[in-house]
């Protein structure tokens, strides 16, 4: 046994990148996950629309936090109803108060942001008590109803199920093609693809096409699963969902072919490919809210695909969200793809170009 | 030095510290066999690489085909294992753009035995199966060039003749064929031969110049020479002593020894002691 376990160590210690990834990524993952594991809500987004948005805005419970006002100024302008839906739809408050004059307050809360709602819910329970229409107010209007949007039930499957089709489909992705190319490399095929007629980007979109075809069949197989099964809505454009999955797909299978060469062997490849999957799950906004995660921390979000596949399914499944509003996270997406394509295909190229014997 | 044909002139490679070429030129002229020979860590997969354009050498040049125009066996099985032998013929195939390969190939597999094995996986095949596998997928695009890097090593004598098979016939068909290989009985049927040690190029020609230009004489003994001088400079070889004395040295071990006609292995041998020893005999 002695002599495995000195053999083991002696391995352990010539694959420097297998060491340091035991040592140094389970610090930095702790660090940066303690930083991001909240559900606490601080801040919740909050619009205000109407006659008396202005006294309303002034006097917000906590953690309620004034993200627009809007008083339509002319006779034809969009009615603050509409303009608050609009506002929760798409994106940009998680509350909207419509103010009428002389009329009950309405409440409204964005039930597919699950945390900012249970947190609005909380600040106006006082309401919610008091019975739909009451004498109590929200910062001194008179009377107020309360209506939860897109998920009323508040339900975890519905917000949880959009967001998890994409884990699945990084770890479909991501973690499986991340073997295709070290797989080439230990088999010595590699050095026949590097004297073939191909070029790095017939490679590169050669080892990706195939896999992309079954990430996007596995993609539709999950959704329906979750629409069947869990009853999660599917409200919004099919066809805008499936724009959203084909560039997310596309950035996740880019990452696994860059992934897979850049590792000397299949471990290498596996532990790289988990290393992303992890901090994807964790601060893509699919479990804690980024509104939670601290600052410092959270810009890595915003540098993970999954962030941006998850926006774009929750606002088209649950709020039915537009493109013409929803174009931010394809902008991003199809920015990454774009990144990740093109330092595959150059480490494509510095291994398909002979390298110099020097 | 530049040769003719294919090859390359005065190539330089460095791993880090190791000197895996140096300064090694080589030509393989259409039609031919070429044959480098070596021990094992000669630089014999470096200057194939080189050659075929898996290697960028570090110094010198490399004549070449267009890729399309270039076979290539690696070290290794060379095609997919989890491929079946009709389907990593049919990639190949696609990704050379060769249109009809049929009656071609079904002359290669059914000589080589593969026929009845176009269904199995390239990894259920025996070592001398797969290799032939290999040779015929470089075989495929009918190419100027064929590079193959130890293709007989570790193969059963029946797989041996049939890879010579594919080999002499693309040679006849017009390739400009390059080889390694460790075995000296291999190379002596070889229309060139390129004997490397250690990086460094010991002798190149065809089999009968390298082998006309040993100095001196190489005698057989049954027993191993007593003198010090003569035991650095004997080898054993089928089960007797062979004992190569430079021209002019005096014979320093009494007993019985007979001449011999010496072959490319004896040629080698000479070469190697030549070096290791710093004889420097015309």
């Amino acid at each position: 046994m002695r002599a495995m376990i000195v053999k083991e160590f002696r391995q352990l210690r010539r694959d420097r990148r297998t060491l340091a990834m035991m040592i140094v990524m389970p610090v930095l993952l702790l660090v940066i996950l303690g930083y991001a594991a909240s559900f606490d809500v601080s801040a919740v987004p909050t619009v205000v629309a109407g006659p008396a948005a202005g006294p309303v805005a002034k006097a917000l419970p906590k953690p309620l936090t004034l993200a627009g006002t809007y008083q339509p100024g002319t006779a034809d302008a969009q009615p603050p109803a509409a303009w608050a839906r609009d506002q929760l739809r798409d994106g940009h408050a998680a509350v909207a108060i419509v103010t009428g004059a002389g009329l009950a307050t309405q409440v409204l809360i964005d039930g597919s942001q699950l945390f900012a709602a249970q947190a609005a819910e909380r600040a106006l329970a006082h309401l919610r008590g008091a019975g739909a229409s009451t004498t109590d107010s929200v910062g001194g209007t008179p009377g107020a109803s309360i209506q939860i949007l897109y998920n009323p039930l508040l339900k975890t499957s519905d917000i949880m199920i959009p967001g998890l089709a994409g884990v699945i489909l990084v770890f479909v992705g991501t973690v499986i093609t991340s073997l295709g190319v070290v797989r080439e490399r230990q088999a010595g095929t590699l050095e026949q693809l590097a004297v073939m007629p191909l070029r790095p980007t017939d490679v590169f979109l050669g080892k990706i096409i195939p896999y992309f075809v079954v990430a996007i069949a596995d993609l539709a197989i999950v959704l329906t699963v979750g629409v069947a099964i869990f009853g999660v809505p599917f409200s919004g454009s099919v066809a805008t969902f499936g724009l959203g999955a084909l560039l997310f797909v596309f950035v996740t299978l880019g990452l696994g072919v860059l992934i897979s060469s850049v590792s000397q062997t299949q471990g290498q490849a596996i532990q790289l490919a988990v290393m992303t999957l992890l901090p994807q799950v964790l601060l893509s906004g699919l479990i804690f809210p980024l509104s939670s995660i601290v600052a410092g921390v959270r810009w890595i979000a915003y540098l993970l695909p999954l962030t941006y596949f998850t926006e774009i399914s929750r606002g088209v499944m649950l709020r039915a969200e537009p493109l013409t509003s929803l174009w931010p996270p394809f902008v991003y997406l199809a920015l990454l793809g774009a990144v990740v394509a093109t330092l595959a295909t150059l480490r494509f190229r510095a291994f398909l170009a002979p390298g110099t014997g020097r | 030095m530049n040769q003719p044909g294919w090859g390359a002139s005065q190539v330089s490679v460095r791993f880090g510290a190791r000197q895996a070429l140096d300064r090694v030129s080589l030509g393989a002229l259409p039609g031919q066999v070429t044959v480098v020979v070596g021990a094992d860590g000669a630089g014999k997969t470096t200057l194939l690489r080189c050659v075929a354009g898996a290697l960028a050498p570090g110094a010198g040049s490399v004549r070449r085909p267009d890729a399309r125009r270039i076979g290539y066996l690696p070290p290794g099985p060379g095609v997919y294992e989890d491929l079946s032998v009709a389907e990593n013929l049919r990639f190949r195939s696609a990704a050379y753009s060769v249109p009809d390969t049929g009656a071609r190939l079904s002359e290669y597999l059914g000589r080589t035995g593969l026929a009845a094995a176009r269904d199995r996986l390239a990894g259920q095949l025996s070592g001398g199966m797969l290799r032939k596998l290999g040779v015929i997928v470089a075989l495929l695009p009918e190419p100027d060039l064929l590079v193959l890097d130890e293709p007989t090593t570790g193969v059963d004598p029946v797989s041996r003749a049939d890879l010579w098979w594919l080999i002499a016939r693309a040679a006849a068909n017009g390739a400009a064929v390059l080889m390694s290989t460790t075995y000296t009985e291999e190379a002596a049927r070889a229309a060139r031969v390129l004997v490397l040690d250690s990086g460094r190029t010991l002798a190149e020609g065809t089999p009968a110049e390298i082998v006309a230009a040993i100095p001196g004489t190489i005698t057989v003994r049954s027993e191993r020479p007593t003198a010090e001088d003569e035991r650095r400079r004997s080898w054993r070889r089928a089960g007797a002593w062979r004992v190569w004395q430079p021209p002019g040295a005096p014979v320093l071990t009494r007993g019985r020894r007979e001449p011999v006609t010496p072959d490319l292995q004896d040629a080698v041998c000479v070469a190697a002691l030549r070096r290791e020893l710093g004889v420097s005999h015309a």
